[in-house]
This record gives C-alpha cells, structure tokens and sequence, in this order.
C-alpha cells in the first residue's frame, strides 16, 4: 500500500486551500466581499489571494451584501464561478432577497441556473454576541433551488467546498468559527480531497441510539456518545449530515431503522430548526422502527446572547446530550 | 458632475430639426423606420394584450408603458449585438428593439409552456443569453445588483460591452437599487441606468415617494455623472443613451440617465388611476411620444401619412397572426411543476410528492417490522 502524505491542517486551512486550489485550476473561479483582498478577510481566509490572483479575482466590495450576492449571480449567469464571502454569516440577512428570490429561482424561472458559492462563519461559542453567532440554515430551509453546507471536520470543508464551487446551484456554505483553528486534522498533501454534497457520513458507529447533528455539534455529540459507551456500555451512532440540502434522508432512515432510537442535534434555536424536518421525514419513513419517542438537543428559542454564563445556557453542551441519550436509551 | 442636457422636445419642434450632430448623425432613414415601428408595436402589442385581457386570456396581471415607449426604444435601439439589458416592467419598447418577438411577449402573457420562462413566471422575467437580456424578478431595485455581475464579467475579459438598466423613480428607493448603484459606482463598471421619473409609483405620486426634486442629483451621491432627457422624445433618449453607451464603452463608467417621462395609465390593468389629477393627465397627453414623432418624421421627410398608415398596417397583420398562434398553443404539462429546480436532473426526480401517497424515497417504504414493532417499550412496560 502506497502511503499517502499528509500534513496537518486547521480547518481554515482546509478552506483556504480549497479556495487556491480551484482558482488556479479554473481561472473563472474568482471571488468577492469585504476587505477579502488588500486585508485578506476578517478571518485571513484570503490572506495572500490578492498578490496570487490580483484584482479581477479577489474583488474588495462596498459594504453591499445584496449586491455583493447580486453581482454574484450575474458573474454566474456569464460563466463565471463566484465565491462571495460574508463577512459574518449574520450580514447575509440583507441579502435574503437576492439569495431567495434571485438566486434561487433563477434556473426555475428562466432556464439559467446561478452556480455560485456564498460562505461565511457561522455558529456561536466565540462569545460574539446576538449578531457574530448566528446558525442562519433554517431561515434558508424553506427555499426550493438553494443546497446548504455546514462541515464539521476540515477533510469535509475542503472537499465540500471545493464540490460546492463546482456545483450548478447556488450552495450557502456555512463555515463553523468555533472550529476554524481548534480542528486539526491530518489531510493529504497530494491528490484531489473531494466531498459530494448531499452525502451524509457515519463520525462514529454504534446500533442502540442514532444522533443526526452537523457543525460544530458532531464533535460535542461525539464527546457524549464516547461517555454513554464508556459509562453505560450503550454504542451510539453519531451521523454528521454534513450537506443541509439536499438532505440524506436515506442514511438517517437507515441508521435508525437499525438503532430504533433517534435524538437529534443541533446549535441553532428548536422552533422551525432542521431537527422538526428531520423528525416528521423520520415519522413518515420508519415510524413503525422506532422504539422511544424522537428527541430534540438544540439550542433555546433565543437569540444568543452575549455573556459567558448566558451562552453556555444557550448552547446545547455535552451534558444535555448524555441525558438525552440515557433518556432514549432507557425508554 | 452633473450634466443637464437642455430639453429640446420633439412636439414643440421649431421647423429646424435639432438632430443633425453628435450622434445622431448615424441615424438614417432606415433606422427612423424602425424606431417608429418598434413604437408602434409596443403601443399595439400592448393594446392586443389589453384586448385578450379583457377576454380573459391574460393570466396574472398586464402592465402597460403607454406614454412611456420612447424612453424605452430610444434605449434598446442604442445598444449593439454583445450588449446586455435587463428591463423593468414598462419597458417592452427596449426588448422589442433587442429582438424579442410579438409571440414571446404574448406566450409569456398568457402562461404558455412554450413561453421563454416555459409557463414558470410570467411578464418580462425571462433571462435570453443569446439576446443580452436578464429578465427582472418583482422585487423592485434587484436586477442591478445582478447586472453588475455581468458587467463585472464584461470588466474581467476586457470586452467591450455594456449593461443597460432602467428603473422606476418608486424603485430607486429601494435598498438593493442604493446598494447596486454604489457597487457599479465604485468598481467603475460599464454600466447605464436609466431613471424614469413617471412621475407615480402606483398609487403614490414620487413627489411623496422621496424628497427629490431634479432627480438627477441623485448620481452625485454616487459619484457619477446624470443627464437628464425628455423621455417621450425617442431621438433624444436614443442620443443620451448612445453617448452614456459609448462613455461605459470607453471604460469611464456608469451614466445615469433621467427620462422625464409620464405613467399614462394606471398601475396595471386593474387600477383605474383615479388618484390622478385631470390637468396632469392632460398636459401629458398632448406630449405622446409617438405622435410628436409622427409629426416629426413627415415635417422633416423621412415619411409620409401614408407610409407611417402602412407601417402600422404591417404590425397589426404581424399581431393578428402572432395572437392567434399563440392562443392556440397548450399550457405546459402540470408535472413540468417539478422540472429544473436543480442543475441536477436526479435532485429534481428526488423532489417528493407531497400529498396522497405514503412517501418512499427509493422505494424503501417495504415491509414494515410489525412483529418487532415497539418491543422495548412493551418489554418496559411503559
Ligand atoms: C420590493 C418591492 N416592493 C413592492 C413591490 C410592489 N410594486 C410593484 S410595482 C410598484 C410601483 C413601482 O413604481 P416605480 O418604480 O416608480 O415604477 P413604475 O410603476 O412607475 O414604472 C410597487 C410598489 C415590488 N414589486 N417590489
Ligand atoms: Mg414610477
């Protein structure tokens, strides 16, 4: 067996080099936002983009989200393959319109799609306040034409995002901050690290109970999967969706049709979040294979708050999710 | 940086003619026979849709540019092949003069699956590469946020095209219009935006919608230069636009273009405007841009009265056929609903049926476990 070099990389390096690596692939890839270029992004994402591919493919904007999404599909609608960052995933609020109206009805209404890639940081834990933590996914759930991203492991980021430049419809790709220089992971120097989207995958087996999560959740899930195993003996399955939409139902359905038992997990508030789909496709596909009530772990119906004590109470913790799962699993 | 043309107006034409420098030397005969039939057709295509309209073929709303149809065919007749325009609602005159056919107008009217956007949307939204034209969407101020994504295009392979927009003076208070114009401002982009100042934005005069006098100031809050035009003078839009045209040509950036112009009907087909004063529609009419452009032509020769009565002899034979051709052609098939959400034709078949039959997806919904159904819970007790 041929061993594959790695080198060890954050997960925002991870996005970093998926970023280079299609743009000095395929010269139409380019991208635009605030202070990305001469400044290289809030988080130094773009550090160096602007000397390695000038002013034409890493385009410092006004402070203009919904032209920045605007010019986007425009660029998209000419061939072009845009990335357009926001600076926090928050500020994608003032570019609902173009994302939902424009965006993503633009193959539906007229025949020309909007192959394009609007990413940012998302999620809480940086303590960051009401308007920098933000999980923005459900106000987008509802919106036939969109596909949706939220990695957990770098190998995911760099793989999905570099898949989502590819793809012929608009992708919001939803970078975790928390986990943008906590993660390392060992990839592959050499070779193409490339993630379909729309593949749900299996961050850690077991037959008693499932847990569906994404983000920065899979790893809080997985800390609490490993302590009901060393604790109670019970082997949780732990499904990191890693693509929002399309959704991989199949995979869900399958794995609690083995386990019976099914808790699901996520950062952003319960009341209209992805858990509520998920449990009505999971009642109307393996109604018949659960053996306990589905459960939710999210966070409460809030906005985030800024204090520490606040938004730990905020954020669905490890512990939550022990109880939930000894909960379901005692049923 | 502004520059206020003079308002030189075809309907109170001195007997001199004012055409005779800049560009409008390029008109010839040729181009003022087309001119006044891109008019006259959007007038009479118009007023065909009004007709089928009235019969209850129109499915949805109908809008109407009467009184307005220089300003847009002035425009449409200024750009060249390569170019790109993205219209608003009253501007029919400048996508005719893009190519745009009768039939396509119509087709779209009436919801026909053989329409451009296949039956999915309805007016004007239909996006045609071949033809430079991105359709609108209804969210007032939108689409020059998205044509600046093809100009930025234009800008990126160092072609020399251009993007042409208009927008209502209700529209230019939304926030997308602010933020579209800023962009195209600041990244200098080869773009041309009309600003038809009709004076009304449904029912709420623009006098009430901002506090704007000459509207053309409002580009010096974007750092671009503003002429204003009489928009029902179809010579004097097209010099305006053909000079803005050439300037985003050269590389020198966004133009706006004021039309002083007028909303001869009310919103749409179901408003009777009778929020309208008397005196205003009045005046407005003696000032039809069609008309003066009649007496223009004959006083200076380029036609006769009977060769303008042949003319529109012509357009409404052409509409005669195009209306019944098109009212005999199907609505698309229902299940078409599904079609082209996705780039992805599997993503689309996966789109599940969502009423009357047991979801499945792949056919997995089998044999349900009926023997083992529930068995801890029984085992439990619970
Ligand atoms: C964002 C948004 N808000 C409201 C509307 C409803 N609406 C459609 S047309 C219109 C008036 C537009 O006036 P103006 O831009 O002046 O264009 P005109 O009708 O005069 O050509 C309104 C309020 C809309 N289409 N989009
Ligand atoms: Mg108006």
């Amino acid at each position: 067996m041929a061993s594959v070099e790695t080198r060890e990389t954050t997960y925002l390096t991870a996005i970093r080099e998926a970023l280079q690596e299609e743009m000095r692939a395929d010269e139409t890839v380019f991208m635009l936002g605030e202070d990305i270029g001469v400044y290289g992004g809030a988080f130094k994402v773009t550090e160096g983009f602007l000397e390695e591919f000038g002013p034409d493919r890493v385009i410092d904007t006004p402070i203009s989200e919904a032209a920045i999404v605007g010019a986007a599909i425009g660029a998209a609608h000419m061939g072009l393959k845009p990335v357009a960052e926001m600076q926090f995933i928050d500020f994608i609020a003032p570019a609902f319109d173009m994302i939902v109206n424009f965006a993503a009805k633009s193959r539906y209404r007229t025949g020309i799609g909007a192959g394009l890639v609007i990413r940012g940081p998302c999620g809480a834990g940086a303590r960051s306040g009401p308007f920098h933590s933000q999980s923005v996914e459900s106000y987008f759930a509802n919106v036939p034409g969109l596909k949706m991203v939220a990695p957990a492991r770098a190998y995911d980021a760099k793989g999905l995002l570099r898949a989502s430049i590819r793809d012929p419809d608009p992708v919001l790709f939803f970078e975790h901050k928390f986990l943008y220089r906590r993660i390392k992971e060992e990839l592959p120097t050499e070779g193409e690290v490339l993630v379909p989207l729309g593949e749900a995958r299996t961050h850690r087996p077991g037959n008693d109970l499932t847990i569906v999560t994404y983000g920065a959740m899979v790893f809080k899930s997985a800390d609490a999967a490993d302590r009901v195993a060393a604790e109670d003996g019970s082997e949780v399955e732990v499904i990191d969706l890693r693509t929002l939409r399309p959704l991989d139902t199949k995979t869900i359905v399958e794995s609690v049709r083995r386990t019976g038992r099914l808790l699901i997990v996520h950062e952003a508030p319960r009341f209209g979040g992805f858990a509520g789909e998920i449990t009505a496709q999971v009642c109307e596909e393996a109604f018949e294979w659960l053996d306990a009530p589905i459960r939710r772990v999210t966070a409460i119906d809030t906005p985030v708050p800024y204090a520490p004590t606040l938004e730990d109470y905020y954020l669905p913790g490890e512990e939550d999710i022990v109880s939930a799962a000894r909960w379901l699993l005692a049923y | 940086m502004q520059v206020t043309r003079e308002r030189r107006s075809l309907a109170r034409g001195s007997g001199i003619s004012p055409y005779q420098d800049g560009h409008l030397k390029t008109l010839d005969r040729r181009d003022m026979r087309s001119l006044y039939r891109l008019l006259w057709l959007t007038r009479a295509l118009e007023e065909r849709l009004e007709i089928i309209f009235k019969q209850g073929q129109v499915v949805g709303g109908l809008y109407r540019s009467l009184g307005q149809e220089a300003t847009a065919v002035g425009c449409g007749y200024a750009l060249s092949a390569g170019d790109w325009i993205a219209p608003s609602i009253r501007d029919l005159g400048a996508l005719l003069a893009r190519g745009i056919e009768p039939h396509d107008i119509l087709r779209q009217y009436t919801a026909r699956g053989t329409s451009l956007c296949a039956g999915k949307d309805n007016t004007n939204h239909f996006t045609v590469p071949e033809l430079g034209i991105l359709g609108p969407i209804s969210p007032l101020g939108t689409q020059l946020c998205v044509l600046n994504g093809v100009a930025l295009s234009f800008r990126t392979r160092r072609e020399p095209r251009v993007c042409f927009t208009f927008q209502g003076d209700g529209a230019s208070r939304t926030g997308t219009s602010h933020e579209g114009l800023a962009m195209a401002a600041a990244l200098n982009l080869p773009i041309v935006v009309v600003l038809q100042h009709n004076r009304w934005s449904f029912g709420t005069p623009s006098t009430a919608e901002a506090a704007v006098e000459n509207w053309a100031d409002v580009a010096g809050a974007y750092g671009v230069p503003a002429v204003t035009v009489d928009g029902n003078d179809v010579l004097q839009v097209y010099d305006a636009a053909a000079q803005a045209i050439a300037r985003a040509r050269a590389g020198d950036g966004m133009t706006i273009i004021v039309s002083e112009t007028y909303r001869m009907l009310g919103h749409a087909q179901h408003d009777a405007q009778r929020y309208v004063p008397d005196e205003e529609l009045i005046a407005w009419r003696d000032h039809d841009p069609i008309r003066s452009f009649e007496t223009y032509l004959v006083e200076f020769g380029f036609e006769s009265e009977t060769s303008l009565a042949e003319v529109r002899a012509e357009v409404a034979a052409a509409l005669d056929v195009a209306t019944d051709e098109v009212l005999a052609e199907p609505y698309p098939a229902p299940g078409e609903a599904r079609s082209r959400v996705y780039g992805n034709a599997e993503l689309d078949a996966a789109i599940p049926w969502t009423r009357g039959e047991v979801p499945g997806y792949e056919g997995l919904v089998t044999a349900r476990p009926s023997a083992t159904r529930g068995t801890t819970r029984q085992s439990q007790g619970a």
